[in-house]
């Protein structure tokens, strides 16, 4: 049975023996400027996590961060590639978006300093909080941007 | 209280989640700043506002809302009505002003989600 097993998983690639650590890894785009799917990745990201019995507020915070991070691309960049990899202790969420980038990123990082339109005031956003939303609500925050190529978010929300 | 005796102090109309009515709220926020409600709204809160886009229902979705208030008398559109059925949050509307709504909640024992924001540092 071990041998079966064991013939099974090699010809899969699976390793056998070693727990996989990854409790979801997957990836996500979103498209630039489509202000209507503007939340579709968070809500995805939210219903993934409560399936793997992630606690409700940890959830939220995931959810939250991506949620901001999903408007700015909407509102700023061209398109964005989503990684969420969960593992045992943390959830990880990384935003790889192609735009103009961030000129100042200490100046974007301020709370009420936005250089939003008037589509993205509509929705109820654009106030220059962002940012600080995804910093206040995440464990761990990296951001870098290169201007004319695009800006990298790293949110970490750590597990039980 | 529950959900259908909001419906009645704000003689308010359900437009989405009739079957919901039964629901338990105690506490509420109201703003139109969806980036305001993800900093400071808590889950099972009521959030009234009045914006009617989709993002509400997106944002009241990521933090566990329990159902939304739209004052002023704004109606929704189909796509956000469309949304908030697929998530399942009520909406309802009234006819009073945000401020009437937040009083005449307040006045019934309908409390804020939280008293005041605990840091003021660099908020404009």
């Amino acid at each position: 049975m071990r041998k079966e097993l064991s013939d099974a998983c090699q010809k899969l690639k699976i390793p056998v023996g070693e727990p996989n650590q990854n409790l979801y890894n997957g990836s996500f785009t979103i498209e630039g400027g489509n202000f209507n799917c503007a939340g579709i990745v968070s809500t995805s990201i939210k219903s993934i996590l409560q399936k793997l019995g992630i606690p409700g507020d940890l959830v939220r915070k995931a959810a939250i961060v991506s949620y901001e991070a999903e408007i700015n691309v909407v509102s700023y960049a061209k398109k964005a590639v989503v990684n969420l990899m969960v593992v045992p202790g943390s959830v990880n969420i990384e935003v790889i978006d192609e735009g103009p980038g961030i000129p100042n990123i200490e100046l974007a990082m301020q709370e009420g300093w936005s250089t939003a339109d008037q589509r993205i005031r509509e929705m109820g956003f654009g106030a220059g909080m962002g940012l600080c939303n995804i910093k206040n609500y995440s464990d761990e925050f990296h951001i870098s941007s290169e201007i004319g190529k695009g800006t990298h978010l790293k949110m970490i929300i750590q597990t039980p | 209280m529950k959900l259908s005796d909001v419906k009645d102090i704000l003689d308010a109309e359900v437009i989405v989640g009739e079957e919901n009515l039964d629901m338990e709220v105690k506490t509420a926020f109201g703003a139109d700043l969806m980036s305001d409600v993800l900093a400071f709204a808590k889950s099972g809160s009521l959030l009234l506002t009045g914006l009617t886009n989709t993002q509400v229902i997106r944002t009241a979705n990521v933090l566990d809302i329990a159902a939304i208030i739209l004052v002023r008398a704004k109606q929704p559109s189909s796509e956000t009505i469309a949304l908030a059925r697929e998530l399942k949050i009520p909406i309802l509307t009234t006819k009073y002003i945000l401020f009437e709504t937040a009083g005449r909640l307040y006045a019934k024992g309908i409390v804020g989600c939280l008293p005041k924001v605990e840091n003021t540092s660099g908020r404009t």
